[in-house]
């Protein structure tokens, strides 16, 4: 095969590299810099840390392994395989689990009632909607890290101390 | 006048003339006049009863130019470079020469001048379509296109009729904004993986599950720094794209936003939203994610060509609230 002429590069749980800030003036803190792949490899899996917020919206690092419990909104969602590989899957709700005034991801119970709808098989960089509507559950044969695209909800993890340069 | 200069005079541009020499239009719009000559934009105004004038390589000026059109302005001040810009007011623009350089300001060799947003945009698309030769590209990135030098060639209609792409809730789904599988690989990303996910739909559900390969997709982008939507929580918006060279702009957001770098690396340069103190360099590799505070200009710097999700929070009362001190300029406090 040719050898391409540019690498580009990509983070992985295995193999990323933190950047850096020069502070001239003002506090390192100011702009909340954490690396997401730093941040799944100290979660526990499916914990959903929040790593950048916008008043009431978030992104979130969740480091996927193995199944997690289901997921609803009363909104759309989003999520983005950094690393690795994940399946979701998804029911239509026969009821919707959460009142529409309540944002964020909720739990949607052991079983929740629904029809299958089918499933996404993602990779690193692949994009799948978590419709309103839906319950959602991952799965991940082994780590993997997703971007989870959503609004601060109950079970949004805030440890900026941790993850963040200060 | 050509054609096109006789459609943008109808919507009230004002051409001020040709230079036989170099074959480019001056403009003027309110106080302020432009006009490019080989190798630089010149732009005047006056203070204090006297003209004042600010020179930038016609290149630069150029990129700065195509990225406020095709954004519409975009959020909060679009600087140039540190005299030169635009605040969006969302309706109508300021236009300043000074105003946000701390020491132009303290002169009071400055101009502010307030525009109704159509005859503001229909200004800077009619300098856009004169001064842009054909050959070069102002939404590429240097090495990918030629020169925006000499004496007036042509034109470049299609390079610069280009708008950011809006979509509802993600690219690909039914009615929604599409994918680019039209567009060919940019040279930088030859290595990035073309695969699909596998979206698998039990019937009755066809078009309601989706997904796309977002890496493939930004690897087929054929401009470089233009936040492009891919996916709508609200006003949650994800709007990534591909960055080569320099950010053509010195952005000053009235809003906080939020960076996340999804390959290789761009370093920021962070200054004072209002005076152009430098305040910091931000350093973002693969998986970092920053903050850009509401009180701060960031203008970005990357060698290979990168993908960046910017993250936009829409909602539109924001900037009273940020400049009002309802809200912090810092997103978090810990």
């Amino acid at each position: 095969m040719e050898m391409s002429a540019y690498t580009t590069k990509l983070g992985s749980l295995e193999n990323y590299e933190k950047g850096s800030i020069q502070i001239i003036q003002g506090d390192a803190s100011n702009y909340a810099f954490s690396n997401i792949f730093e941040v799944a490899s100290q979660a526990k899996p499916y914990e959903k840390t929040v790593v950048g917020m916008n008043l009431k919206f978030v992104i979130e690092s969740v480091l996927a392994e193995g199944q997690s419990a289901w997921y609803t909104a009363s909104h759309d969602e989003f999520v983005i395989v950094m690393d690795g590989e994940v399946r979701v899957d998804f029911l239509k709700l026969d009821q919707a689990v959460v009142p529409e005034n309540q944002e964020g991801t909720h739990l949607a119970g052991e079983q929740p009632a629904g029809i299958p709808m089918g499933y996404a098989l993602l990779k690193q960089g692949h994009q799948a909607i978590l419709p309103v509507g839906s319950a959602y559950r991952f799965e991940a044969s082994k780590k993997s890290v997703m971007l989870v695209q959503t609004i601060k909800g109950p079970l949004s993890v805030e440890k900026w101390n941790e993850i963040c340069f200060k | 006048m050509n054609a096109i200069q006789k459609k943008f005079v109808e919507d009230g541009v004002i051409i001020t003339g040709r230079n036989e020499i170099t074959g480019y239009s001056a403009f003027q719009l309110g106080g302020f006049t432009f006009s490019r000559d080989e190798y630089f934009a010149k732009v005047t105004w006056e203070a204090k009863g006297q003209e004042h004038s600010h020179l930038m390589s016609v290149d630069a000026f150029l990129r700065a130019l195509m990225r406020d059109v095709a954004w519409g302005f975009f959020y909060g001040w679009v600087n140039f470079d540190d005299v030169i810009g635009t605040q969006n007011h969302y309706g109508n623009v300021d236009l300043y020469a000074g105003t946000f350089n701390g020491v132009l300001k303290e002169a009071g060799v400055d101009y502010v001048e307030n525009f109704e947003t159509p005859l503001i945009m229909a200004t800077f698309k009619a300098i856009l379509h004169d001064w842009v030769n054909e050959g070069f590209d102002p939404f590429a990135a240097p090495e990918e296109t030629g020169s925006a030098f000499g004496r007036k060639f042509g034109s470049n209609p299609e390079a610069i009729d280009r708008y950011r792409i809006a979509t509802k809730r993600m690219p690909g789904l039914p009615d929604d904004s599409p994918l680019r599988d039209d567009l060919p690989v940019n040279r930088h990303f030859e290595d990035v993986p073309q695969d699909e996910p596998l979206i698998y739909c039990e019937p009755g559900f066809e078009g309601q599950l989706s997904g796309f390969n977002l890496f493939k997709y930004l690897s087929r982008s054929d401009v470089t720094w233009n936040p492009s939507v891919t996916s709508v929580c609200k006003q949650s918006l994800f709007c990534p794209t591909t960055e080569e060279y320099i950010l053509p702009i010195f952005h000053g957001n009235d809003r906080v936003e939020w960076f996340l770098q999804l390959s290789d690396e761009i370093t920021w340069d962070i200054a004072d939203k209002d005076d152009g103190r430098p305040v910091a360099r931000v350093i973002n590799k693969a998986g970092d994610i920053c903050a850009m505070p509401a009180n701060i200009r960031h203008q970005g710097y990357s060698t290979k060509r990168s993908m960046l999700l910017v993250w936009e929070n829409a909602t539109p009362n924001l900037p009273e609230r940020y400049a009002s001190g309802e809200l912090s300029p810092y997103p978090v406090k810990f």
